[in-house]
């Protein structure tokens, strides 16, 4: 990297934790270099800046590298106070953005996972475990525009991200989204015409043919 | 403020309790403790925490938080006394990011190490001392994590504190030694008499026989 000034970002392009640093960055109108890494030969940079867990994403903000994908959007949030706030000013309704994005961080990708990695009576198992946490989710945005009440916020950046996976999780698990949770399915209709959204989230078919391109890669049929 | 306008649910045993009492403590804050029998939750646990069913809830006039380190920040964002983060984005970020790293990577093994014997003790225990050893470096030309003062770090990691020494009296391994991690062994007993932690601290025999139990639980499940 020539410049030890301004925003970097390294992540891979797929990554829905990469991406929750994009959306939030495309929301506030902040500029960045995008780096994409190869997660097979992670370069020194990315090496050097997250030397504890080697992992992307990593803001690179005038040299200084911040790590982990909601560390990265709350940092996002408080170095550029004056752009449009993700999280809202009042303790309690901060505490439960926080509560809602780390449930999400909590569940939603390995259970996720789960769905295209097993096999039988354990895919099963989290197919029923997962649309519990889509109903659960279901519950807290209730009939709200965004999760954030009328506007887009921290836990929608959080969540956003995994919609694009939503057809392959429905394909490789056997389920419907928009049958099991419609205003889940609803919320991500409209959080796909933004433009923040649209500019980093791939294509569903695009992210089913990585899920598939890892499954071979893993052994798994 | 009234004691009643702040309620604390939670557990005598529960390291994750005892990070929110710390924390109220740093700001002076009082409250009103509830133990729970988690073989028999309230309903007023069900009714504040229907997603994880957990302690600690803080519950702040009539309106309950769950999960530790959102209690903490909660606590933080609310009262502006004696901070327990850094006000600088750049180090509030580092400080979350070490208190997840605590979470995350440093706690399964060092409970992985306590709950097993053999190869897979000494697995979990080569694993957890390279964590160590990356904390020792974050404490150079600091007594706390925080600098002069306890701070976020601190709070999470202060269990450890107590903790340790009955791993070590239990299990007759060596594992904060001032010889190993000299910081680390400075910060423990820094963190145990320190005026926050000092009266708010499980008692020890009891600890050590409950910590004793779970052992032989795990050991005996194995054969």
């Amino acid at each position: 990297m020539e410049s030890h000034k301004g925003v970097t970002l390294l992540d891979f392009w797929v990554s829905p934790f990469g991406q929750r640093a994009r959306i939030a960055m495309a929301e506030k109108g902040i500029e960045f270099e995008y780096k994409e890494e190869n997660l097979a030969q992670k370069s020194e940079l990315l090496l050097k800046m997250n030397p504890v867990h080697k992992k992307i994403p990593v803001l690179v903000h005038d040299g200084k590298p911040v790590c982990e994908s909601l560390i990265i959007v709350q940092y996002i949030e408080e170095a550029w106070p004056e752009k449009t706030p993700l999280l809202p000013s009042d303790p309690y309704q901060r505490a439960q953005a926080r509560f809602w994005a780390d449930f999400v961080d909590k569940k939603v990708y390995d259970c996720g996972t789960r769905l295209w990695k097993t096999k039988g009576e354990e895919k099963e198992a989290a197919k029923k475990e997962f649309i519990e946490i889509l109903q659960v989710l279901e519950s807290e945005l209730g009939d709200k525009k965004y999760f954030g009440g009328e506007t887009f916020g921290y836990v929608d950046v959080a969540f956003v991200p995994f919609t694009a996976w939503f057809h392959s999780y429905e394909s490789e698990a056997g389920f419907s989204v928009e049958e099991s949770v419609p205003k889940i399915s609803a919320w991500a209709k409209r959080c796909g015409e933004r433009e923040s959204v649209k500019k980093h989230l791939y294509e569903k078919e695009k992210v089913y043919e990585f899920v598939c391109m890892l499954k071979k890669r893993l052994g798994i049929e | 403020m009234e004691a009643e306008e702040m309620e604390l649910f939670g557990i005598w045993s529960s390291p994750y309790v005892l990070r929110v009492i710390w924390a109220l403590n740093i700001k002076k804050i009082k409250y009103k403790y509830i133990e729970e029998d988690l073989n028999n939750k309230s309903n007023l646990l069900l009714h504040y925490n229907p997603v994880y069913k957990k302690v600690p809830v803080l519950v702040y006039k009539g309106k309950p938080i769950c999960e530790s380190m959102i209690i903490v920040e909660f606590i933080e964002e609310t009262w502006k006394n004696d901070s327990i983060f850094p006000k600088d984005p750049y180090e509030k970020a580092k400080a979350r990011f070490l208190a997840k790293f605590v979470e995350d990577k440093l706690s399964p093994p060092m409970w992985r190490f306590f709950t097993t014997k053999g190869k897979d003790q000494e697995e979990a225990y080569e694993s957890f001392t390279d964590y160590l050893a990356i904390l020792e470096r974050e404490l150079e030309g600091k007594e706390f994590f925080g600098g002069e003062n306890i701070g976020f770090v601190d709070i999470l990691l202060g269990c450890m504190s107590y903790v340790v020494p009955i791993y070590e009296e239990i299990t007759d391994f060596e594992i904060i030694t001032k010889e190993k991690f000299p910081l680390l062994h400075a910060w423990m007993q820094a963190f145990l008499s320190s005026d926050i932690v000092r009266d708010n601290l499980p008692p020890r025999d009891e600890l050590l026989y409950r910590y004793r139990k779970i052992r032989e639980a795990f050991l005996s499940k194995d054969n």
